[in-house]
């Protein structure tokens, strides 16, 4: 058989989970993404990310101490529901340890978590190497610090599954209460609603998560499973509710496709591959996400510069044509536009030029434009607005104004009708429609905005 | 000494209490009545405990000692007739919620466990969102509003609550005129409908104007009462004064003290 042939028959038994080990790997990941993933975005919300790092590292002296436990007792040291029962007593006990260091004393949250994770961790190591010393036994448990799919058996998926049904079923009844307590503990409080005891499962949820996902990918990089699927989905939605349900998708997704991945590349370990799976989508979100990615931001930015852009044309030629006095929409020559702002002859032709495939120009004659109807009303609309805006800054100089927003492209729908017609009044002028009052300072030289 | 009782009318009345942070007092015996129907500015200045008076009401920071009682009962058993609106500061406002869902967890304790929100309490978010002049921006994200909005959602949210007594945390901080305007208009609408409001007020010029009655407080209360009687210029001068840090000497002191017996 050649290796083109091994490879294809590989990764089809692979994709369609033919294998009873690849499907007991792919859907114990499948569920283990889909519960962090859920539990994380609570974890994220209330700004506990790094709590299920200190938690996974206190997982394991409870692991090597029932190990030892239980083998002095002459039972079976490896039992998977007793190490997990391990895992979960010190893990919570590390949680704990932290909120009292921080309750008690003044070191900050960050520092505990440090302090707590690390003396956890090296009480593990010791506790590893006091189990090695009792005999071959205790072989298999260092795959809980790196993870070791190989290792894991039908009843690491059925717990998987379990928590994936109990996190899916708790953050559907409890989304109310869990997002209040993450936006507004104060305010829960004075609700009467226990924080405290919401908080706890909340860090329940995580303990289980964490707890029977240790096999999988390991205590050191479970942590990128709780904060990655939650930091990505938070890229492409300003809904907590889809923000979770997101995060679900992506971790579900990430952790099928990584160890389907590990699965077909020999000898590559699933919890690195599937971290770094997600550490793919999450830069992809980053960039591409539809909520606050990088492209979006920016081209927000630009889409801001060209609106900037426009109005500064068109209210420039309005000016023109206003201070000759004509009434009416006539040709401006584009030295008197040159003039009129600080901007250069290139700048000025891009003005134009986008201007014209906007429908604003109606003709560019040799060194003479004329702006279409449609770009007549715009102009005045732009006019107008710009010169109320300027008059509210100086009637009500004394108000935050950075609280309003100057880019409204309707001055009345963001001042009320009534102080735009304060405003109008107040100028004397009689206005007509959408006739811009004069500018109540000099309009021929203007520089910024 | 005899436990003083407090009719059922009394909408908040505070009996010695006294707050401490880390041994060192923050409020001194406490003595309050607040009759109803009143709007109350309480004033004083930065850290004569105004917020921390709110919050001790609220059971939100420990009592060293003294009694609340809200309409004759515990504050516990009264809740639903208490409504708190927090600073603005006190929240990260990037958080994924629209304006329309802050407004709703103020009902979420009529709602109860587990239930989402249906269309009654939408409708009654709506309608309070509506109150405050913001229902056009009902389906925003919280953080693309402005900071006077922000403070309005917080108002909003408070009247979803449908309380008798409200804890107002500085609602007047940084806010545009049009957001001040809507916070008086508003605060006048629930007087009229017979309700108390406590407000933590930090502009002395405008005290006149918006309360009927005033705490001057700084750690203790210096004198509460009717505005046009307290809020003179002897009791504010004794309110904002140089004598004051004769109170912080003595909580150093026993700090000091009790330091030594150790």
């Amino acid at each position: 058989m050649n290796v083109d042939a091994w490879m294809d028959f590989e990764i089809w038994d692979v994709l369609f989970l033919k294998n009873y080990n690849t499907r007991l790997v792919v859907l114990s990941t499948f569920f283990l993404g889909i519960s962090s993933g859920l539990a994380g975005s609570f974890l994220l919300l209330r700004k506990r990310s790094l709590m299920s790092d200190t938690l996974s590292h206190a997982c394991l002296p409870g692991i090597g101490l029932m190990f030892i436990v239980v083998t002095l007792l002459g039972g079976n040291g490896k039992s998977l529901p007793l190490l997990l029962m391990g895992a979960t007593v010190t893990g919570l006990l590390g949680v704990l340890l932290v909120t009292a260091i921080r309750n008690t004393s003044r070191i900050k949250d960050d520092a505990a978590m440090g302090i707590v994770l690390s003396v956890f961790f090296g009480l593990g190591i010791v506790m590893l190497s006091l189990a090695q010393t009792m005999g071959g036994a205790a072989a298999g448990l260092e795959s809980f610090i790196y993870g070791k799919t190989a290792s894991m058996v039908g009843k690491d998926l059925e717990y998987l599954m379990w928590i994936t049904v109990v996190t899916v079923i708790l953050c559907v009844a409890l989304q109310k209460e869990f997002s209040l307590i993450c936006f507004d503990e104060n305010f829960a409080r004075s609700l009467a609603w226990p924080v405290h005891f919401l908080d706890m499962l909340m860090m329940g949820l995580m303990v289980g998560v964490t707890v029977v996902g240790l096999q999988a990918v390991g205590l050191i990089l479970i942590v990128a499973f709780m904060i990655i699927p939650a930091a990505s989905a938070r890229f492409w939605t300003e809904k907590y509710r889809l923000m979770w349900m997101l995060a679900g998708a992506i971790g579900g997704l990430s952790g099928w496709v990584g160890a389907s991945v590990s699965a077909i590349l020999p000898r590559m370990p699933a919890g690195a591959v599937i971290v770094l799976v997600s550490g793919v989508v999450f830069v992809f979100s980053m960039f591409f996400g539809a909520s606050r990615g990088v492209c979006k931001i920016k081209s927000r930015q630009i889409h801001m510069r060209r609106k900037i852009g426009r109005q500064h044309f068109l209210r420039a030629v309005y000016e023109i044509l206003d201070a000759q006095q004509t009434g009416g929409n006539f040709t401006v020559s584009i030295q008197d536009l040159l003039e009129k702002r600080s901007w250069s002859r290139k700048q000025l032709q891009k003005h134009i030029s986008r201007a014209k495939r906007e429908d604003h120009i109606e003709t560019v004659a040799g060194n003479r434009i004329q702006l279409s109807e449609a770009g007549y009303a715009e102009a005045a609309r732009y006019t107008r607005n710009h010169r109320l805006w300027e008059l509210y800054l100086i009637r009500f100089a004394d108000v935050a104004t950075r609280h309003v927003d100057r880019d409204a492209d309707h001055v009345e729908h963001v001042l009320g009708p009534e102080i735009v017609r304060q405003l109008e009044e107040e100028l004397d002028t009689t206005l007509h429609g959408m006739t811009p009052p004069e500018s109540p300072h000099c309009i021929v030289t203007e520089g910024s905005i | 000494m005899s436990v003083p009782t407090h009719p059922p009318s009394v909408p908040l009345a505070i009996d010695d209490l006294t707050v401490a942070y880390n041994e060192k007092p923050v409020l001194w015996d406490i003595d309050l009545d607040i009759p109803e129907g009143k709007l109350v500015g309480i004033v004083g200045p930065n850290g004569a405990g105004k917020s921390t008076l709110i919050k001790a009401c609220l059971d939100l920071v420990p009592r060293a000692s003294g009694r609340v009682m809200v309409y004759g009962e515990s504050y516990k058993k009264q809740r639903g007739k208490v409504g708190y609106v927090p600073q603005r500061e006190s929240v990260d406002w990037d958080f994924p919620v629209s304006a329309l869902d802050v407004v709703a967890m103020g009902t979420y304790g009529k709602i109860g466990w587990c239930k989402p929100v249906g269309r009654k309490y939408k409708k009654l978010a709506m309608e309070s969102l509506d109150r405050v002049g913001l229902a056009d921006f009902a389906h925003r994200q919280i953080s693309q509003l402005s900071g006077g909005q922000q403070q309005r959602v917080f108002l909003a949210r408070a009247l979803a609550q449908d309380a008798q007594l409200y804890f107002m945390d500085e609602p007047f901080a940084a806010v545009d005129a049009a957001t001040e305007r809507a916070i008086v208009t508003l605060l006048h609408e629930l007087k009229d409908q017979g309700k108390t409001c406590l407000v933590v007020h930090h502009d002395l010029a405008t005290v006149n104007e918006y309360f009927d009655w005033v705490i001057l407080l700084n750690m203790r209360v210096v004198k509460a009462g009717p505005t046009d009687e307290v809020f003179t210029a002897e009791y504010l001068k004794s309110t904002y004064g140089g004598t004051l840090s004769a109170l912080s000497k003595v909580g150093d002191a026993l700090k000091q003290t009790k330091g030594a017996i150790k």
